[in-house]
């Protein structure tokens, strides 16, 4: 097949992409300058929330929707709580509650939001790709709470906030990312942010949960628990979903824990000090152990503490316009 | 009947390797006629001056799905026949999942009497491989093969079943039928809606191995030789299943395939910011892949280019890509696409239209995508440099579902003919 010539793809118009800027649907893409704006603004909202000085006039008269597809009781809490304290009116939809179990489609749910002039839309939907959609409809800016596997932004961000609050740094490091990777948001997005601004990223579990495609996304792969978290400066654990287990991926509970949980044997290879992290909620017993998830290298509430600051931040960039 | 004149044209048949300037003659609806430049041309004859372009046989499509019956809103038989001629598509083979599924005699001869209503198409349905094609029991292939059915497939699926597969080989051996195989393998695809790679983790899409193509194709290819059946894959998107068609065809094995445009002229990366008009079945591949389905083309192992014309209305398409129903129109841009192979000198132009006219006919066993003297005057004359842009929305028919919206292809349809009436002008 020497002299058959390889006829290029063909190019394709450009895609309705919703501007990236005016919305937060994802981190792959984003720059360390586009990042950092957030984490100082936190930072400082972080403390403002600690002294109850939070400014409430800065959203105030603005419409912030939680539009949650899929259970959520942290990130809406969170979400509901960082717009509180901004002075935001805040409206909670759940796909319980709403007209999306009667057939709306999620464009006739956009169109609906538009009507009631939202200025955020905080989205979380079981599919990938759902933010983008309701973004190139909707005139709020969007935040993606979550979507699919694909990307959960503010938890990358505050995730970011406390490694940095600890270590001082976000360059340099060697994070170990450990669990469900494969069908995890929530380490796609903090594989996009630690990336960019100078980390290196390791994802540890069975090769059924953490495929070697990942290898696609820059991050070294690892099947071994104890290699996996060597001398690592940051631990995250993922929560394993109970529906893995019986759906052919995982054999058990105490056979996953048995090579991939997280207790004090195993956190002892990891440089003295490591941080463990969780998005949470967390299985104790199942991915982490007990006396890992309460002991002084964990940093489990303080994320969550960071969660609130950081979607404050979020909040107030956005409504400004966005982060160009 | 008056006799018309189609002069100042390059004929072109691969099937009888016709390729010069000249006229064509038509009269009583058939080819009288082939002449060589500076021929007289006859007085009595309506002249119609060609301006240079090529004149091919009206192009013979061996896949495509209508939404007709059941899903008029998407596709009705009229307007994919408005966009078949658009196209310069004047045979059609038709798709079998349908509601009803295409599992009736009587539905058969429907879909024929439709098409020839149209005046504009010829329509060949695929009678459906098990009843209702859902992969159960085995349809009546006799009296669907009596009734015309052309092949036997279950359309956009997989028959799952080994053994099962087995039977309906052996079963269409016996009455001569070929069988038309989507060559994937329903467990590994289920779920699934991008092929498995970097840009589907990076999407978080759920993905489908390549391999889910390999390992249906190998399986098949094992039964067609232990029946003896005459099996065709349709749509052939990967360089390993198109290696092991390419081995079987080396052994003697009678297998065939067909793949189309977006196989070859687009990769993954058309899904890129969730495009769910990119979404297909089987889903685009990697560049890796695709320059393969380009290999198999030039080497001969693939025997046809179909469109694989599958309709959708924009509510279908409006939805979360995981949610999305797969599939393109294609009959409008199955000329244009297949050229920018022939612009890249990937494949003559004789050859490309051998696969989108002889190649075809000669699979489905039928008279057409000739010019031979004496046949159906269906006829495709087109400009093949002329350059145009894909539009979703202003495209012929009713279905806007475009895979290659935005795109400028080289190589326009400018007029078409059924049995020697013109149905399509540009």
């Amino acid at each position: 097949m020497a002299d058959t010539a390889a006829m290029p793809p063909l190019s394709l118009g450009p895609a309705s992409v919703a501007s990236g800027q005016r919305h937060l649907l994802g981190i792959a893409g984003m720059t360390a300058a586009e990042i950092e704006p957030f984490l100082d603004l936190a930072e400082s909202y972080a403390l403002l929330s600690r002294s109850r000085k939070a400014p409430r006039d800065r959203l105030q008269g603005r419409t912030l929707i939680n539009l949650f597809f899929e259970d959520s009781t942290r990130t809406r809490t969170s979400f509901e709580l960082a717009g509180k304290r901004l002075g935001a009116d805040v409206i909670n939809m759940t796909v319980a509650t709403s007209s999306v179990n009667k057939g709306e489609t999620l464009l006739d749910t956009a169109a609906t939001l538009n009507a009631m002039r939202c200025d955020l839309l905080v989205v979380r939907h079981g599919m990938s790709g759902a933010p983008q959609l309701l973004a190139r409809k909707v005139e709020a800016s969007v935040v993606n709470a979550g979507d699919g596997t694909h990307e959960h932004p503010t938890q990358a961000l505050l995730d970011a906030l406390t490694i940095r609050r600890h270590l001082g740094r976000l360059s340099g490091l060697e994070v170990a990312i450990c669990g469900d990777v494969g069908h995890s948001r929530v380490a796609r997005s903090n594989i996009h942010l630690l990336k960019a601004l100078g980390s290196s990223v390791r994802v540890v579990g069975p090769p059924t949960l953490v495929p070697g495609a990942l290898a696609d996304l820059g991050v070294s792969v690892h099947h071994d628990m104890e290699r996996g978290i060597a001398d690592t400066d940051v631990v995250m654990m993922l929560r394993l979903q109970k529906e893995r287990m019986g759906s052919g991926l995982v054999p058990s509970e105490r056979e996953y824990f048995r090579f991939f949980g997280l207790d004090q044997r195993r956190l002892v290879l990891a440089r003295p000090g490591a941080l463990v992290m969780h998005p949470g909620p967390m299985n104790r017993g199942v991915e982490i152990a007990s006396a890992v998830a309460d002991s002084d290298q964990s940093v489990i509430q303080e994320q969550v503490e960071m969660g609130v600051a950081v979607r404050m931040a979020v909040l107030d960039r956005l409504s400004r316009g966005g982060y160009a | 009947m008056t006799t018309t004149v189609i002069h100042n044209v390059r004929l072109l048949d691969p099937s009888c390797d016709l390729d010069r300037t000249g006229h064509l003659l038509l009269r009583d609806g058939l080819i009288a006629g082939l002449g060589a430049d500076g021929d007289v041309l006859p007085d009595d004859a309506e002249r119609i001056d060609g301006e240079g372009c090529v004149l091919s046989p009206g192009l013979v499509d061996m896949r495509v799905a209508i939404g007709e019956p059941g899903s008029e809103y998407r596709e009705t038989i009229a307007s994919a026949a408005r966009a078949a001629v658009a196209g310069g598509v004047t045979t059609m083979a038709v798709l079998p999942n349908a509601v009803p599924a295409i599992d009736d005699p009587a539905l058969v001869r429907l879909l024929r009497a439709r098409g020839d209503e149209t005046g504009m198409v010829t329509i060949h349905p695929y009678g459906a491989l098990t009843k209702g094609c859902a992969g159960q029991a085995m349809a009546e292939l006799g009296l669907l093969q009596e009734a015309g059915a052309i092949g036997f497939t279950d359309g956009i699926r997989a028959i799952a079943d080994t053994k099962q597969m087995r039977n309906l080989l052996s079963y269409a051996r016996g009455i001569g039928a070929t069988v038309v195989q989507h060559p994937e393998d329903p467990s590994l695809a289920s779920g699934g809606c991008a092929t498995a790679g970097a840009l589907a983790t990076r999407f978080g899409l759920p993905q489908i191995p390549a391999a889910a193509e390999a390992i249906l194709i190998a399986r098949d290819l094992r039964l067609a030789e232990l029946t003896g059946a005459r099996l065709h894959f349709g749509h052939v998107s990967t360089a390993e299943g198109i290696g092991l068609i390419r081995e079987a065809k080396a052994r003697g094995s009678a297998v065939t395939c067909d793949t189309a445009p977006p196989y070859f002229a687009l990769n993954e990366t058309a899904i890129v910011d969730f495009r769910t008009y990119a979404k297909l079945s089987p889903p685009l591949r990697t560049e890796a892949d695709r320059i393969g389905v380009i290999e198999g083309l030039a080497d001969g192992t693939i025997d046809a280019i179909a469109s694989d014309h599958a309709p959708s209305d924009a509510d279908d398409k409006r939805l979360p890509f995981a949610q999305a129903r797969a599939g393109g129109t294609g009959l409008a841009t199955l000329l244009g696409v297949t050229m920018s192979l022939v612009h890249a000198g990937s494949l003559s132009l004789s050859r490309a239209m051998a696969l989108l006219t002889a190649e075809p006919a000669r699979l489905l066993g039928i008279e057409a995508g000739s010019l031979k003297i004496g046949g159906r005057a269906d006829l495709c004359l087109f400009a093949p440099d002329e350059a145009w842009q894909v539009e979703a929305g202003a495209l012929p028919g009713r279905a806007q579902n475009t895979p290659f919206d935005g795109a400028v292809l080289r190589g326009r349809v400018r007029g078409t003919w059924k049995n020697g009436r013109q149905v399509f002008a540009a």
